[in-house]
């Protein structure tokens, strides 16, 4: 039986957040686009009504909520500012491998910290490297058994939020030889030999934290690894899965901003003697943005829905699907949206060229647009 | 009919070519980031006469012709997208004089143009006309010997660091488009100022601000043409600056492409370059293949111009709307074939990705060229 419909838990979890972006994110998101500066207070907000953590189960602290309720909250979000979704919802990149691989014993340990606090917490996910990206099992930051720790020696990068975390889950190589089934996850508090590094300076997303964090002889508990020793890839494109649906739901909320914009826009600008929109060309660009817009947002409830079925294989498949069909429809509607907009566009003191900027990275991040049409075809191609 | 450059452009193209990498490639990234016009870079064009590619001898320039013009704008704007911004604007601005200006407007304009002496602006576009260009309220009232301007125009390349400036206004409201009327307006000229200038999302090397005119009295002489022929003489500049524009999309697009080939050759991931996997490879082919089409295009469109052949404002149109558009596809592409370090603003591909967009909106939108293309094909 297929139900469209909304809880009415959903549509008040919407609601709620639908009013803290207009009145929270929306006022400040250009300044802080400009000075790319953390918007620290605004994310102490969201933490306050419940917007981080949210998949995290409520006896550690979490919001208690499924991967659709999540998508609504990342829609909501990214309609404000998809910059400061990306450092909002950065903790359910950085949990998930703990909810998902990690004993009720790490569960307890290392959730709470994050999220059953009186201040906002940060968990940074580190699996990027200089070496790894798209080839994410090049990683070569090392995680070596000394007695009872680990011993982890590397350089992460492009980590979100890693100048602010107190936590870092930690993706590294327990044996070289093996590739990535010698890649292993770890759980790691902030501490001595964490040093952070160059902070990027980005063409858009500029009020999400991106840095180097570097590790030099980082010793952890052997009691924070996660899983077994070589579970760390498997349970890294598992968290990946789980988490595509937010970026789809990311292109879906800054299409749908960009496309209030438009709308509003294109209704009061006259030319040639009537509002844009009447004419055929912008008519016909509208409708098409409406129809991608409903589109994405139906296969990103669609994948949030398998996620929290526990459809593994189907969820991987359509995650990835809607991931790649949300952020290449965001890349091309904010830039046609900037081209009905004119030259007004293009001046930062309208709000649509940083639309256009921010939703670059969504085609990049998270897996590549390319790496996503790899896990669709493995999934495709695949026998039985 | 010979499709590849004659000795003579193409000994033209390299020695371009080596100026720019050597003068101009250095500084772009300084460029964009300090947000300023590029004074030394204007020096670099004067100097090699590339302000006047194509104006005749005796006015100053080149004396070499359209083509020429937009090999050299295509090289620039392939290291240094705003320094070509220059060559575009100054070609626009002299372009009146050129068409109907009299001996006097030539030679007191158009040489000190061309040689790069001096900046110029055209100003056409209004708060309430864009594309609908013919809709400026800018007046312009015949009084004894002199016309008295009123109005202001936004978003004017170079505004107030030009000296010369070709600004259209309405001297008989009744007659609609043939009531326009395009005047020299010379800075310093009482009544005439400058309003704000313009935070933009690229070509952050280029000055972009209003021009505002109260009372502002200009010699009756300074009318360029006859009353109310500026909207078609604003038309006939447009046909001939067109594929400037186009040559500027071509050109940042190749600086992309080049930047995204070569990074992809040497960015190693899955144990090879990632130009040997095939979905970066065909990305790059279809990069690579809109490239020189949009070229091939462009170069049509300048070589009718030198011809005087009947369909020039076709392929104008055609030539611009295509490049610009070649020009974000393949922008966007090479940002993604970089990857998180495309993102990065210490990386070059993401200011060709923010320089792009502007070109598929200025000297008439893809829009106003497709109605342009649209009477032609359809008459």
């Amino acid at each position: 039986m297929v139900d469209f419909e909304l809880s009415e838990e959903q549509k008040a979890i919407r609601d709620t957040v639908r009013k803290f972006v207009k009145n929270e994110m929306m006022p400040v998101a250009g300044d802080y686009d400009e000075s790319a500066e953390f918007p620290l207070e605004v994310m102490q907000k969201a933490f306050e009504i419940g917007v981080l953590n949210a998949e995290v189960p409520t006896e550690y602290g979490g919001g208690g909520l499924g991967c659709m309720d999540e998508v609504l909250i990342a829609e909501e979000i990214s309609y404000g500012c998809v910059g400061m979704s990306s450092s909002m919802l950065c903790n359910s990149l950085a949990l998930m491998p703990i909810l998902i691989g990690g004993t009720e014993e790490q569960k307890k340990k290392f959730l709470p910290t994050i999220c059953d606090q009186k201040e906002v917490k940060f968990n940074s996910f580190c699996l990027t490297e200089p070496g790894a990206g798209s080839d994410a099992a090049a990683v070569a930051t090392t995680a070596r058994l000394d007695g009872d720790e680990y011993v982890i020696n590397g350089n992460k990068c492009f980590i979100t939020n890693g100048a602010y975390a107190s936590q870092y889950t930690v993706v590294a190589s327990t044996d070289r030889e093996k590739k990535h089934r010698g890649l292993s996850l770890f759980v790691v508090p902030s501490g001595p030999g964490i040093s952070i590094g160059k902070k990027e300076d980005k063409m858009g997303m500029r009020a999400s934290n991106t840095v180097e964090v570097i590790f030099e002889d980082v010793r952890v508990p052997k009691e924070n690894l996660i899983g077994n020793e070589g579970d760390g890839f498997k349970i890294t494109m598992m968290t990946l899965d789980r988490t595509r649906p937010l970026i789809a739901a990311y292109g879906v909320g800054v299409s749908r901003r960009a496309f209030d914009e438009v709308i509003e826009y294109s209704t009061e600008r006259e030319q040639f003697g009537r509002p844009i929109a009447m004419h055929q060309e912008i008519q016909f660009r509208l409708a098409d943005i409406a129809k991608d817009i409903e589109v994405g947002r139906a296969i990103t409830w669609y994948a949030a829905w398998l996620v929290d079925q526990g459809k593994g294989r189907e969820a991987s498949k359509v995650c990835a699907i809607a991931k790649t069909f949300c952020c290449d429809m965001a890349m091309g509607i904010t830039t046609d949206v900037v081209q009905i907009f004119g030259g007004y566009g293009y001046m930062k003191d309208y709000p649509v060229e940083k639309l256009m900027r921010d939703a670059k990275l969504l085609q990049i991040y998270e897996g590549t647009q390319e790496v996503q049409r790899m896990v669709i075809a493995s999934e495709i191609l695949r026998r039985g | 009919m010979v499709f590849g450059l004659d000795e003579e452009h193409r000994m033209w193209r390299d020695t371009i070519r080596e100026l720019v990498d050597k003068e101009l490639a250095p500084k772009a990234e300084e460029v964009d980031k300090r947000g300023e016009f590029p004074w030394d870079n204007l020096e670099i064009l004067s100097k090699h006469q590339l302000l006047g590619t194509d104006v005749p001898e005796e006015y100053g320039g080149a004396g070499s012709d359209t083509l020429a013009h937009v090999i050299a704008l295509e090289e620039v704007a392939r290291v240094c997208p705003s320094t070509s911004v220059i060559m575009t604007t100054q070609a626009l601005a002299l372009c009146p004089f050129l068409l109907a200006g009299t001996e006097g407007h030539k030679r007191r304009c158009v040489i000190p143009l061309a040689q790069g002496k001096v900046l110029g602006s055209f100003g056409l576009t209004e708060q309430g006309a864009g594309s609908d260009a013919a809709a400026i309220s800018t007046t312009a009232v015949l009084d004894g010997n002199e016309y008295v301007l009123n109005g202001t125009k936004c978003f004017i390349t170079n505004a107030g660091i030009s000296e010369i400036y070709t600004v259209m206004a309405m001297t008989d409201k009744a007659k609609r488009t043939r009531g326009i009327s395009a005047f020299l307006v010379e800075k310093g000229t009482e009544g005439f100022s400058f309003g704000k200038e313009e935070d933009k999302m690229g070509m952050r090397g280029s000055v972009t601000r209003e021009l505002i005119f109260e009372d502002c009295r200009v010699p009756k002489e300074n009318l360029i043409g006859e009353e109310g022929e500026g909207f078609i003489l604003a038309m006939k500049c447009f046909d001939r600056t067109r594929p400037g524009v186009g040559a500027q999309g071509v050109g940042i697009a190749q600086g992309a492409l080049t930047e995204a080939i070569n990074y992809a050759k040497g960015r190693v991931q899955f144990g090879q370059p990632i130009s040997n996997l095939q979905g970066i490879q065909f990305m790059l082919v279809d990069m690579a293949t809109q490239v020189e089409a949009a070229r091939a295009l462009v170069w049509k469109a300048a070589s009718l111009i030198d011809q005087g052949d009947r369909d020039v404002t076709k392929f104008s149109a055609m030539a611009k709307m295509f490049a610009t558009d070649v020009a974000m596809k393949v922008t966007v592409d090479a940002v993604q074939i970089f990857g998180g370090y495309g993102y990065m603003r210490d990386y070059p591909v993401e200011r060709y990705m923010r320089d792009a967009k502007i070109t598929q909106i200025w000297e008439g939108t893809n829009q106003i060229q497709k109605l342009v293309i649209a009477r032609q094909i359809l008459r």
